[in-house]
C-alpha cells in the first residue's frame, strides 16, 4: 500500500501535465478567432452614364416660400455636389427659369397664331415639337399653368414641360448632348401642433439623476422640401429616370430658423440619394471575419 | 519535479500544432482562412478572396470561411456572390451570431442596391 501512493501521485502529475499541455497548445495555436474589419461596399449608380461626359443642371420648376430662390439654390447646390462627387463635367450656364419656359410653351399650344413665335432659346428653328406646335383640332386644351406655385397640385400642369422631348433635345444640342438634370422643387413652410415626447432630467430626494420621457403640448413650425429630380438624355430629349423625395423639419415655435438654413438642412439629407443615381457610392461599415 | 507540469505544457504547445494528427482537410483550409484574414487586414482583398475560395474548396463545410468570403465579396461590390456566401455560412452554422450579424448588415445594403437596380430605366 505504501509503494502505490507515490506511483498514484506520479501518474496524476503526468495527467495534469498532459492536460496543461493541451490547454496551452489550444491557446497558443488558436489565438483570437474573430476580427472586426472595416469595409466599404460600392453601390453602382442607378443610371448608366457611359454615354455622357457632361451634365447640365438646367433648372427647376420651383415654388413654395418666397424666402428662398429655390431654383437658383438647387441648381447651385447640385452643381457643386456633382463637381466634387462625380466624374461628370458640370456645365456652367445660367439656371433656366422653367416656370417662364413652361408658360411660354403653354401659350404657344393654346394660341395657334402664336405658334410661329420662338419659345425660349431652345425653340429656335424647331417647328415640329410641342413647344411650338399648334393645338390640333379636337386636341384637348392644356390646363392653364398656375402663375405661382404654392402647393403640390400647382406643379402637376408643369409635368408636360418635362415630356416635351423636342424642347429638351434642342437644349441638349445647344450644349453638345449632355445629361440634363431638371425637375420640380417645392419648399413650403408649415406648422404643426400636438403632443411631443421629450426627455426631461429629474433628481430624486437622494439627488440621483434620471431621465424621464414627458409628453408636452407644443406648437412647432418648420419646412417641407419636396423635390423631384428628372434625368433627361440630352441626345433624344427623353426622360431616362426620375425620383421624388419628401423631407421635413420642425422646430419649436419660439425658435427662429432662417428658411435658407432649413433648405440646406433638408437638401443635405437628400443629396446622397441624388448622387447615388449618378455615381458609385461607397457605404462604410464593419464586419466580423472568423477563423 | 515541480517544474515538470509547466515544462510539459510548453513542450506540448510547441509540438502539438505541428503534429501530423491535425494535417487534415480542415487544418489545411484553416491555414488558408488565417492567411486570408492576414491579407484582408492589410487591404489585399483579392488575395483574401483567393485564399477563402481555396478554403471552401478544401473544406466545403467550413462556415467561417464562407462568412469571410461573404465579407470580401461585399467589399468588392459583388453583392450576389456575397449573398450566396453568407447564406451558405448560415446554412452550415445557423446559430452563429456573428455570421447572422454580418448577413443582416449586408442585407440592408443589398436591399438598397436592389431597389436602385429595379428603378433603373
Amino acid at each position: 500500500m505504501t509503494e502505490q501512493a507515490p506511483r498514484t501521485r506520479k501518474s496524476r502529475r503526468i495527467l495534469g501535465a498532459t492536460l496543461g499541455a493541451v490547454a496551452a497548445a489550444t491557446v497558443l495555436a488558436c489565438g483570437p478567432t474573430t476580427y472586426e474589419i472595416p469595409i466599404e461596399t460600392p453601390i453602382q449608380p442607378k443610371l448608366d452614364l457611359s454615354a455622357f461626359q457632361r451634365v447640365l443642371i438646367a433648372g427647376f420648376v420651383a415654388g413654395g416660400t418666397s424666402d428662398v430662390d429655390t431654383n437658383q439654390e438647387t441648381v447651385r447646390l447640385l452643381r457643386s455636389q456633382l463637381r466634387s462627387k462625380s466624374s461628370l463635367r458640370v456645365i456652367d450656364a445660367d439656371a433656366l427659369s422653367l416656370l417662364e419656359v413652361a408658360q411660354d410653351q403653354s401659350k404657344g399650344a393654346a394660341e395657334p397664331k402664336a405658334a410661329a413665335e420662338p419659345v425660349g432659346e431652345a425653340a429656335k428653328g424647331d417647328s415640329s415639337g410641342p413647344a411650338s406646335r399648334p393645338a390640333a383640332t379636337g386636341e384637348r386644351t392644356p390646363t392653364a399653368l398656375p402663375q405661382q406655385i404654392k402647393e403640390e397640385k400647382d406643379l402637376e400642369p408643369y409635368e408636360r414641360l418635362f415630356a416635351n422631348t423636342a424642347y429638351w433635345k434642342q437644349l441638349g444640342e445647344e450644349y453638345q448632348n449632355p445629361l440634363i438634370v431638371t425637375g420640380t422643387v417645392l419648399f413650403t413652410s408649415h406648422s404643426r401642433s400636438g403632443f411631443v415626447s421629450r426627455d426631461v432630467e429629474q433628481f430624486d430626494s437622494l439627488g440621483r439623476r434620471r431621465v424621464v420621457p414627458v409628453r408636452t403640448y407644443m406648437e412647432r413650425t418648420g419646412f417641407i422640401l419636396r423635390p423631384k429630380f428628372i434625368f433627361i438624355d440630352g441626345r433624344t430629349g427623353a426622360t431616362m429616370y426620375s425620383e421624388s423625395y419628401r423631407e421635413e423639419v420642425l422646430y419649436n415655435a419660439s425658435q427662429t430658423t432662417p428658411a435658407l438654413s432649413s433648405y440646406f438642412e433638408l437638401m443635405d439629407r437628400l443629396v446622397p440619394n441624388f448622387l447615388s443615381a449618378l455615381s458609385t457610392q461607397k457605404i462604410r461599415g464593419t464586419r466580423v471575419l472568423l477563423k | 519535479m515541480r517544474w515538470s507540469i509547466p515544462a510539459a505544457a510548453l513542450v506540448g504547445a510547441l509540438l502539438l500544432p505541428n503534429t501530423p494528427l491535425l494535417a487534415d482537410g480542415r487544418s489545411e483550409a484553416q491555414a488558408q482562412v488565417n492567411f486570408g484574414i492576414e491579407v484582408a487586414r492589410r487591404g489585399l482583398w483579392r488575395e483574401a478572396i483567393y485564399r477563402w475560395e481555396r478554403a471552401v474548396q478544401i473544406d466545403p463545410a467550413y462556415a467561417e470561411a464562407y462568412n469571410d468570403l461573404g465579407v470580401a465579396y461585399e467589399h468588392e461590390g459583388q453583392l450576389e456572390k456575397a449573398r450566396k456566401a453568407y447564406e451558405k455560412a448560415l446554412e452550415l452554422d445557423p446559430k452563429n451570431p456573428q455570421i447572422r450579424q454580418n448577413y443582416d448588415l449586408f442585407k440592408e445594403i443589398n436591399d438598397r442596391a436592389s431597389a436602385a437596380n429595379k428603378e433603373k430605366p
